[in-house]
């Protein structure tokens, strides 16, 4: 290909087109951008085919459920009013990574698609570190196979509605059913040896008969040492309440137990994914500006082609101020965009500032290296929290709003000045803390010896208690799950003060 | 990298997922399609529907913050005029301020959930369990539209039909059989031949050549490329394909006194009982007929919207209908349905040829027939039956196939309709005319 000989023209594409932009595009990714990705599998998908991924969460394998049914409907329907484009792409996690394009979608935006998709999400999705933690991407397609397979036996045998029931009850818990820490590994008889005989060791070391004669409260230290023991076993407090329902509810059958594991495993599939949606479509929305930048300059692009990516490319990135009518929070392709392009011109052409606030990074002439290892280590909150510059948030203008809900007026607490910078970022940051975002909610007692009433807390945070409605609904779900009632309190976090206590709610009437 | 084309693999993947949901939403779509069918216009009820039903049900809770309340702290964009320590008054609806990221992943909290049924589900909604009475008397009719259906091959038949591949197949395999030379094998001797010929050198194996040729093109001759043997026909046997029809009769009074509103009550009830034969039958015949003091068989037009003027006499309905049957619906063909809609007016001295005829012409040629009385909205009933009632009173029986019913207002329509057709329908309490329809 010479370098002034565009590499298609006109809107139509077609496979040797396609095949043809991809080698251009790998060129430049692995060669000037150094990504490392998955190999690439691109399928092309109609309109239809498009809604029908929407539907199932963007996985080509799912399992049947009403809730998907009504997501298509949904979706259809504003799809069909106009209301609402698709998307160009959807793109999964899987090995080889599968990136849906759609038919309709001319050539220059097949273009960005695959650079956007096809490399961008790529990369991230092998590199980044969470995603190497938590899901694996050789095998999700398989298990997805697996998991739809088995729900249909289940429906087969045990009929739809049966089903029907534990998954609607293990998808109300889906967001509360990750384990946000890799768990602890149970010992082994070796290990808890080794650790008794420690535990004697130091006992006798620490041996003193003085203690004996210490006076204790009798009953009381019994109950706690049985609350404790009780904990234990359970494993409680445990906020991963799928995952505790699915080990300890006493009624549940084999194929119940197997249902909300596959529920589980999804969700914890996704769980990266919602911690990164901002790094995750930055470096995408990068590296396809980049690379559809770095063919125009080739020559490989034609000026027309890349008017029509720029449009597009803009609408995506367009961040409307708090005050527009279409604003409805932040972009995460706008935030993640602009964060790593401005990464790229600390690199590249850093100011005084720059160097003061980023020293290690500032005109280090390695703006993809940079780039790379923060794509590797960051989550969103610690991308923000690491790399948003002053510049940055001069250039947004993002001011941070103090809220109380019993005053009649909203304070503003930090703006985009000297002052302000470390606030902003901090709040910024914060807003994209999952561990924030979500309800800390957690299993911590179970009355084994009366009624077995199952008894959840919430640890409010800053006085922001559940929605009731919603919650007394999902308490019903975890009441179907575990066979007897649940009772709900909403704790302040710090001080342990209850804050509110929810009615009982016991199973709703069994099929 | 591959690349795939998956556009053709087979649509409607989440068709499961949309039956599970209609399944699960069934009880509110009901009563929305129901509730539909009462407010629009019936011609529009067979097309597909937009409706909304109640998200109770369909919800997909999960815990989440309450949208209000508590300390929040927010970081949003475009600071224009705002510096520390300002205050913001709150907009009056507590919801302008926010984050945006909070609040349900659908979008949807109280609101109805609006979508679009296809004109199949509506209609199997809308009609769902009514059935048609009596269908043991349906006929079975063979139209000349049969249906060619492959039934192997055969060695005679039109040449539109000749089955290139199975002839082939035996031309090649009797070729093959019968050792026929190959036109290659010809070419190469006839080759070597001339190559003889022209060097002159082995005059011997040249004429033995020339024979082995000669002898090979009259085997060639003998065993045809295509024997008249080998070909094969695609054999159709054309299999009558059993076509069930039904015809309905709209009889209508178009006298004075049957008002606009009366009409468009009958009208509703005509179009519901064609949809639903449309439904059960392939092919469904409408004969309209009017009377005053006459009847005549006319288009759907002048049926429900030219007026007349002139008495009532319903016997000529009737007898225009048995017209009408007798020339073109003969009862061993078609499943004949009458509907009859009145203000329950006649002639007094004509009541006792309309039992006749009824009794002994029509009933007994119908599957059906239904016999829908139309009163005015805002009268309220007299205490006493219509004269057209008390003499088709006479004639109704517990296992007969003639059906009553009183409508009102339009809402009485659609309870009616699936009285009369519902299949677990108490057939005492049904065939006994009962006062209005629900």
């Amino acid at each position: 290909m010479s370098e002034h000989q565009p590499l298609f023209s006109g809107a139509d594409w077609d496979f040797e087109k396609v095949q043809r932009v991809y080698g251009a595009i790998e060129e430049i990714a692995k060669g000037e951008l150094g990504l490392v990705t998955y190999p690439n599998q691109i399928e092309v998908i109609t309109a239809e085919q498009m809604l029908d991924a929407y539907s199932s969460i963007g996985m080509p394998l799912m399992y049947k459920h009403w809730s998907f049914g009504k997501h298509f409907a949904r979706d259809e329907s504003l799809y069909r009013k106009g209301m609402r484009g698709l998307a160009y792409e959807i793109v999964i996690n899987s090995s080889p990574c599968i990136s849906y394009i759609m038919e309709e979608n001319s050539m220059p935006m097949q273009t960005l698609v695959i650079a956007h998709a096809a490399f961008g999400h790529n990369h991230f999705f092998k590199n980044n570190g969470l995603f190497k933690q938590w899901t694996d991407a050789k095998g999700i397609l398989d298990y997805m196979e697996f998991a739809k397979g088995y729900i249909a036996h289940c429906e087969e045998r045990h009929g739809h509605q049966a089903v029907e029931r534990v998954l609607d009850a293990a998808h109300a818990l889906m967001s509360h059913g990750v384990h946000k820490y890799p768990r602890k590994r149970t010992p082994d008889l070796a290990d808890e040896e080794r650790r008794a005989s420690e535990r004697r060791a130091y006992q006798e070391k620490m041996f003193n008969d003085l203690w004996r004669t210490v006076p204790k409260g009798p009953t009381s230290r019994k109950g706690s040492e049985e609350l404790a023991e009780r904990k234990r076993r359970l494993g409680l407090p445990e906020e991963n309440l799928l995952y505790f329902l699915e080990k300890m509810a006493p009624k549940l059958a084999p194929w119940q137990r197997e249902i909300i594991r596959i529920v589980r495993k999804i969700s914890q599939y996704f769980y990266p994914q919602k911690q990164t949606k901002m790094m995750n479509e930055g470096c995408a929305t990068f590296v396809h500006y980049t690379i559809v930048n770095r063919l125009h300059e080739m020559g490989k692009l034609s000026d027309g082609a890349m008017l029509e990516i720029l449009h597009s490319h803009t609408s995506v990135v367009f961040q409307p101020d708090f005050d527009d009518r279409r604003y409805s929070g932040i972009n995460p392709y706008a935030l993640g965009f602009a964060m790593m392009q401005d990464i790229r011109r600390m690199c590249e052409n850093p100011t005084a500032e720059d160097r003061t606030w980023f020293p290690e990074i500032a005109g280090n002439g390695d703006p993809f290296g940079t780039l790379r290892q923060a794509w590797a280590d960051y989550r969103d909150e610690s991308f923000v929290l690491q790399f948003l510059s002053p510049a940055l948030i001069r250039k947004l203008k993002l001011f941070k709003i103090h809220d109380v809900s019993a005053k009649p007026e909203m304070d503003v607490a930090a703006i985009h000045n000297e002052r302000g910078y470390r606030e902003v970022r901090k709040a910024l940051a914060q807003s994209y803390d999952i561990a924030h975002l979500e309800p800390d909610i957690q299993i911590v007692d179970v009355d084994l010896a009366g009624d077995r009433r199952l008894i959840v807390h919430h640890l409010v945070e800053k006085g922001q208690l559940l929605d009731e409605a919603e919650a007394t609904r999902v308490l019903r779900h975890v009441a179907n799950l575990w066979g007897y009632e649940v009772r709900l309190l909403e704790i302040e976090a710090e001080t342990e003060v209850v804050l509110k206590t929810h009615e009982d709610v016991g199973p709703s009437a069994s099929l | 990298m591959n690349i795939i084309d998956r556009r053709l693999n087979p649509s409607g993947k989440s068709l499961a997922n949309r039956q599970r949901f209609l399944r699960r939403a069934r009880a509110q779509i009901v009563k929305a399609v129901r509730d539909a069918s009462g407010s629009r216009s019936i011609l529009d009820i067979g097309n597909g529907e937009k409706i909304s039903i109640p998200a109770d049900g369909l919800r997909e809770p999960s815990f989440r913050r309450a949208s209000q309340g508590g300390i929040r702290d927010y970081v949003v964009p475009g600071n224009k005029e705002y510096v520390e320590g300002d205050h913001i008054k709150k907009p009056e609806k507590e919801d302008g301020g926010e984050g945006g990221s909070e609040g349900s992943p659908d979008g949807e909290g109280q609101d109805d959930f609006a979508f679009v049924l296809s004109r199949e589900e509506f209609l199997d909604i809308f009609l769902d369990d009514l059935e048609l009475p009596d269908l043991v008397k349906k006929k079975m009719k063979q139209t000349e539209s049969s249906v060619p259906s492959r039934a192997g091959y055969s060695v005679t038949g039109s040449p539109a039909n000749l089955n290139i591949v199975r002839t082939m197949r035996n031309s090649l395999s009797r070729r093959i059989a019968l050792k026929r030379p190959k036109p290659a094998d010809l070419a190469l001797l006839e080759e070597e031949i001339r190559a003889l010929d022209e060097s002159g050198d082995d005059p011997e194996r040249l004429s033995a050549l020339r024979l082995e040729f000669d002898r090979l093109v009259a085997r060639s001759r003998r065993v045809p490329y295509i024997d008249p043997l080998d070909v094969r026909y695609s054999r159709f046997e054309h299999v009558p394909r059993p076509v069930t029809q039904a015809v309905m009769f709209c009889l209508m009074d178009v006298s004075g006194s049957m008002t606009e509103h009366m009409k468009d009550l009958a009208k509703r009830f005509f179009m519901l009982l064609y949809l639903f034969l449309s439904r059960r039958y392939r092919q469904v015949d409408v004969v309209f007929i009017r009377h005053t003091h006459e009847a005549e068989e006319v288009d759907e037009e002048t049926f429900f919207y030219s007026t007349e003027t002139g008495g009532t006499v319903v016997s000529t309905a009737l007898a225009e209908m048995k017209r009408v049957i007798d020339e073109r619906y003969p009862p061993a063909d078609w499943n004949i349905y009458g509907a009859q809609a009145s203000d329950g007016d006649n002639t007094s001295s004509d009541n006792p040829r309309t039992v006749g005829l009824l009794e002994d012409m029509i009933l007994p040629a119908c599957q059906y027939f239904a016999y829908v009385e139309v009163g005015a909205e805002y009268k309220d009933w007299l205490g006493r039956d219509s004269d057209l009632w008390r003499t088709y009173k006479q004639v109704l029986k517990p296992e007969g196939n003639l059906a009553m019913r009183r409508v009102r207002v339009r809402s009485q329509i659609f309870p009616v309709f699936r009285d009369l057709f519902s299949k677990e329908r108490n057939d005492n309490a049904t065939w006994a005319a009962g006062g209005e329809g629900i």
